[in-house]
């Protein structure tokens, strides 16, 4: 029986997707929840927790991300991440990923078990079996088994202080994403026009690295191959040309649209529908129309 | 401090889609890495003696020369003669060997991930080879009394950790580090800067593919039919796709 563990990181939003794509390894499926994460203690938590597992799956978020390899490397095991699709093959976890910036996808085969994997959990659907229920908080249940003594000293390495920019949300589960590339000209666009449609949407704002690197918007926004992996519904991309860079961040959302003045702009390649037109022109009629429909 | 930051030649990032083909990366021209260049730019801002290292072809020494223009202070070149897709594993096991050599370092950086696989593994592996923590998506370095004092970025926005040295940092991009262009003068003086080199054999180290293998790769083809909508279409379109969200 293929014991397969599922680690979720607080108030997981991706851990409908992550179930679904454990669920579909076959097997029997727990959920292990991080409340309070701090790397090193929690590196050792996960190590005794997962014993005897044949794979663990993760999320992509920091935390996911900061400790999976290295869990893997504990438990003897491999790891690979940023994967689209998981199965068993042969009794070895085979994860496809994009590489080259998502000019192209690669089927990788984990050679040692247990197979350690984070995936764009929101691209995967959510299985029948829904989210098992977890266990204990993994840190805790350490702290009361082990002897005290074992991690004399202070700890390594501490995170003393968490700062939520704009938005708690995290663009990675955003289910609408509005974003904004060089086209929108400064930061002013962003305030005045695309904050408000995005409100409208009920949707998140994102951004191509252009217009981060500009300073225009916050860092935190960025989406692509040097940003953040999306998978919303729906992304509109506004004065985006859709450089592969940025497509790499975006290749799992199921509906692309666009406005940009450009009609040969490569974002009109893997839109569904679009508008050519100066968003400057586009944006605030289509803000009067949504508020119209809306009404 | 004594810092060391490992760089990657990869093929061009930004060579466009159309043009990518699996058979011809091999022959395309040669870059370094951005996020390890994000990292060298971390660490020259912080402060202190910093080594550059990088393991890979012959032809990597062009990416510590550029280093070394930006004012890197060493370079150290493990020369892979052996196995030309090693596997995350493989090149944190080469990169600990030559960091137990040159010795000594407070802080180790690396790139979060690398542009052309992008496995975003190596500076956690490495940190689990020489048995250090590992802090991931940092974007600035601060001096603390004993250590550093480290701001990296999350979903939702930054935290600040706390770390004691020697300690292992994976670095991300942000407005702050974005990597000085070297003078050209500095240029020229870097291509007679001695470089260090390494051969596997010297480090004694396997490169053999003990993490993963990659099976099979292929170039995705999607394109899909843009239907070109008026204000009043999109408007409701946009609002039939939000509502089933």
């Amino acid at each position: 029986m293929n014991d397969v563990v599922i680690v979720l990181f607080g108030n997981d939003r991706a851990a409908e997707g992550l179930a679904g794509a454990a669920q579909r390894l076959g097997g029997t499926v727990r959920a292990i929840r991080v409340e309070e994460y701090q790397p090193e203690e929690c590196l050792t938590a996960l190590a005794e927790e997962c014993k005897g597992a044949r794979a663990i799956l993760f999320s992509n978020d920091t935390y996911s991300q900061e400790v999976a390899p290295r869990l893997a490397h504990r438990l003897g095991g491999s790891c690979v991440g940023d994967g689209i699709d998981v199965q068993f093959v042969d009794g070895r976890l085979r994860v496809t990923r994009q590489v080259y910036g998502g000019k192209a996808e690669a089927v990788i085969a984990l050679k040692r078990t247990p197979g350690v994997a984070w995936l764009r959990a929101r691209s995967f659907a959510p299985g029948n079996a829904g989210v098992p229920p977890a266990g204990p908080p993994p840190s805790r249940r350490r702290d009361a088994a082990e002897p005290a003594g074992e991690d004399a000293g202070a700890p390594k390495t501490r995170i003393v202080e968490r700062t939520a920019s704009q938005s708690e949300a995290r663009l990675e589960d955003a289910r609408v994403i509005v974003s904004g590339g060089r086209g929108i000209g400064g930061p002013e666009g962003f305030a005045q026009e695309l904050q408000p449609l995005a409100q409208l949407l009920g949707a998140q704002m994102a951004a191509s690295r252009a217009a981060c690197d500009a300073g225009w918007v916050p860092p935190t926004w960025q989406v692509g191959q040097t940003g953040k992996k999306v998978a919303p519904d729906l992304y509109l991309a506004i004065g985006i040309t859709g450089a592969s860079q940025h497509m790499a961040g975006i290749s799992e959302a199921k509906q692309i649209a666009a406005i940009n003045i450009d009609r040969d702009a490569p974002i009109f390649k893997h839109c569904r529908f679009g508008i050519v037109e100066d968003y400057r022109k586009v944006v605030p009629l289509l803000r009067q129309k949504l508020s119209e429909l809306q009404r | 401090m004594n810092i060391l930051v490992c760089l990657k030649q990869i093929p061009d990032p930004e060579i466009p889609a159309r043009d990518f083909r699996i058979a011809d990366i091999g022959s395309a021209n040669l870059v370094s890495d951005i996020f390890g260049e994000n990292a060298l730019e971390t660490a020259l801002q912080f402060g202190g003696k910093i080594t550059v290292l990088s393991f890979g072809a012959p032809s990597a020494e062009d990416t510590l020369r550029k280093a070394l223009a930006m004012k890197a202070d060493a370079a150290a070149l493990v020369i892979n003669d052996t196995n030309p897709n090693p596997d995350p594993l493989a090149v944190a096991q080469v990169l600990a060997a030559a960091v137990r050599k040159l010795g000594g370092f407070d802080l180790i950086l690396t790139g979060r991930e690398s542009g052309d696989w992008g496995a975003g593994q190596t500076g956690s592996l490495l940190a689990e080879e020489l048995g250090l923590p590992c802090v991931s998506f940092v974007d600035s370095i601060e001096g603390r009394e004993g250590g550093v004092r480290l701001r990296r970025q999350t979903e939702s926005g930054f935290e600040v950790i706390e770390a004691s040295t020697p300690v292992v940092l994976t670095i991300t991009n942000d407005e702050h580090n974005v990597p000085r262009i070297p003078k050209v003068r500095d240029v020229m003086a870097a291509h007679r800067q001695p470089l260090t080199t390494f051969t596997l054999a010297d480090l004694g180290v396997d490169v053999s593919n003990r993490w993963y293998e990659v099976i099979e790769m292929s170039i995705p083809t999607k394109e899909t039919a843009c239907e070109f909508l008026t204000v009043e279409e999109l408007a409701q379109r946009l609002l039939e796709v939000t509502a089933g969200a």
